[in-house]
């Protein structure tokens, strides 16, 4: 075994080693890591899916800043009991505008995958500010101070194009109406036409039900779009996977 | 006895080769490894291309490999999901084929349907109603529990409320209907929003200004009957309350009805169709219906 007494030479020169064991993880990355870039079958094309609004991306924001993702995760996974309590089980292409995505598996609270339109907004507001009020068993904390923080958009714009550089499709039309659409999306009685014809598929609703746009307007846009943008009656899962 | 120990132990040392390195007299023997290891690592090499080709694993210029087994993820939920759909198969169907209203007088369907809709009830309905069903008072959800129905409690009534929801925006069949903002608009002064809040205080039995009743009774006949009747007992064919009862979707004191009538009310539900199947809207409704308050079905006109 004149190929195992070789492996000495190896074993006992540090440099040769490091620079070998390099080569070994270079190789595991390229197998691993590269594909994913070039091969399409990737993220399965999917109907539907759009980037966020203005809004909505505001309201994701907040959802990151209080910590949301430490309770409750958004991403069902084919299993029966998760597809019966949730929905249809969470597609790649869900998710494909999220920087960072929300996966997980700790459920503290309910996965949030698709909890787009189960509510109304009013409940939302309810739940936020006072969980107890509407669910007595829950152990969540308060947000009611959401109802205060206004907002204005002021740095959505920056935010949009940030995304748009790590490859979320906003258009420079998208970005240059953001202030606009930001607010338009909490306003239904006003100009809603330039946002519709920028997102599809995009709720309108003042949905903290004051005249201010606030946290609270932002958070609950984010949180009745999800889940909601693909049409599950005509999807047709890909077999090959 | 370790004097020995340390004896046979100097012996072994002297048989096995070292690797050569030995710092302040501590040497490196280079003794083989276990047998059992080295087949456990071999095991698991061969474990792992085994599985690369039963299993989708390389990726390919176009795609990944996708394995002799394929992949079974998808496949598996949905015949896990269909095993259970169809062990229940013939009564799901009866409960969709039975006319709504002769559901709650069946009793096979009924064993099935209730406790289908319970759970159910508890996975969607209860965040909102509560999960016993019984609202949450003051807070707009009403109470599934007690014989007062904004928009029908008898099985038609329940299953259509189910299905389209109320007040939402995603389903044009949705019930619907709107109360004006008396006061935030400006339809009624201040005084006369004082005094159509004492009669309706008046009329569902509660303490009130007399005076100040009277006057609202006339502002009462003006601008409220065409939802909430003449005498106050509501519309259901509007989704308007009765007034004159003591159950209150947002509160009877003073100070709520008083809000009630500037800002109006504008309570939404969801529709449920396309979210649940047939067979589980008409389960809730079985359930929902058989909680206390479920109402026959109007006697067809003649």
């Amino acid at each position: 075994m004149a190929f195992l007494d070789k492996h000495k030479s190896i074993e006992t020169h540090a440099t040769l080693l490091a620079v070998l064991s390099l080569v070994v993880v270079v190789i595991g990355g390229v197998v691993e890591i590269a594909p994913l870039f070039y091969i399409q079958n990737t993220i399965e094309k999917v109907e539907g899916v759009r980037p966020y609004t203005p809004l909505e991306l505001a309201g994701r924001d907040i959802y990151i800043r209080e910590g949301c993702y430490v309770c409750h995760s958004q991403m069902i996974r084919p299993m029966r009991d998760e597809v019966e309590r949730y929905g249809h089980y969470s597609l790649a292409a869900e998710s494909m505008y999220d920087h960072p995505f929300q996966w997980g598996s700790k459920r503290t609270g309910p996965d949030l995958a698709r909890v787009g339109g189960r509510y109304s907004d009013a409940w939302h507001v309810d739940h936020l500010t006072n969980p107890q009020a509407v669910v007595p068993e829950s152990v969540m904390p308060k947000y009611s101070y959401l109802l205060r923080a206004q907002i204005d958009g002021k740095h959505i714009a920056q935010i949009m194009s940030t995304h748009a550089m790590v490859g979320v499709p906003y258009t420079s039309e998208m970005i240059e109406a953001a202030v606009e659409d930001f607010k338009a999306q909490a306003n239904p009685d006003g100009d809603t036409s330039g946002l519709e014809a920028r997102y599809s598929r995009v709720t309108l609703s003042n949905y903290d039900g004051q005249p201010d746009l606030t946290e609270m307007d932002a958070l609950i846009a984010y949180l009745q779009v999800l889940g909601t943008m693909v049409d599950f009656s005509t999807f047709q899962p890909d077999p090959t996977r | 006895m370790f004097a020995k120990q340390i004896t046979k132990n100097s012996r072994t040392k002297a048989q096995v080769e070292t690797t050569g390195h030995i710092w302040d007299g501590v040497q490196e023997l280079n003794n083989p490894l276990p047998r059992w290891w080295v087949w456990v690592l071999y095991l698991t090499i061969i474990w792992g291309i085994g599985y690369t080709i039963a299993y989708p694993a390389w990726p390919m210029i176009s795609g990944a490999t996708q394995g002799i087994l394929g992949p079974q993820e998808r496949a598996a939920v949905a015949a896990e999901i269909d095993r259970f759909d169809s062990a229940n198969g013939d009564i799901k169907a009866a409960l969709i084929a039975a006319p709504l209203a002769d559901i709650p007088a069946d009793e096979a369907l009924k064993a099935y349907a209730i406790p289908a809709g319970a759970s159910v009830f508890k996975n969607n309905c209860a965040t909102c109603h509560g999960s016993g069903a019984a609202g949450v008072q003051g807070k707009g959800y009403p109470n599934l529990l007690d014989n007062d129905w904004l928009w029908g409690g008898d099985m038609e009534a329940i299953h259509t409320t189910l299905t389209h929801g109320i007040r939402n925006a995603t389903d044009p069949d949705a019930r619907y209907s709107q109360m004006p903002k008396f006061g935030a608009d400006g339809l009624l002064e201040p005084a006369q929003i004082a005094g159509v809040v004492e009669h309706v205080l008046k009329i569902s039995g509660q303490d009130h200004d007399a005076a100040l009743a009277s006057a609202g009774a006339t502002v009462f006949t003006e601008n409220c009957v065409a939802c909430h009747t003449e005498a106050g007992t509501g519309d259901r064919a509007q989704g308007a309350p009765n007034l004159t009862d003591a159950i209150w979707l947002y509160g009877g004191t003073r100070e709520t009805i008083t809000n009630t009538v500037i800002n109006a009310r504008f309570g939404v539900m969801p529709a449920w169709a396309g979210r649940l199947p047939e067979d589980e809207i008409r389960a809730v409704a079985s359930y929902v219906h058989s909680l206390g308050g479920g109402e026959a079905a109007p006697s067809p006109a003649p």
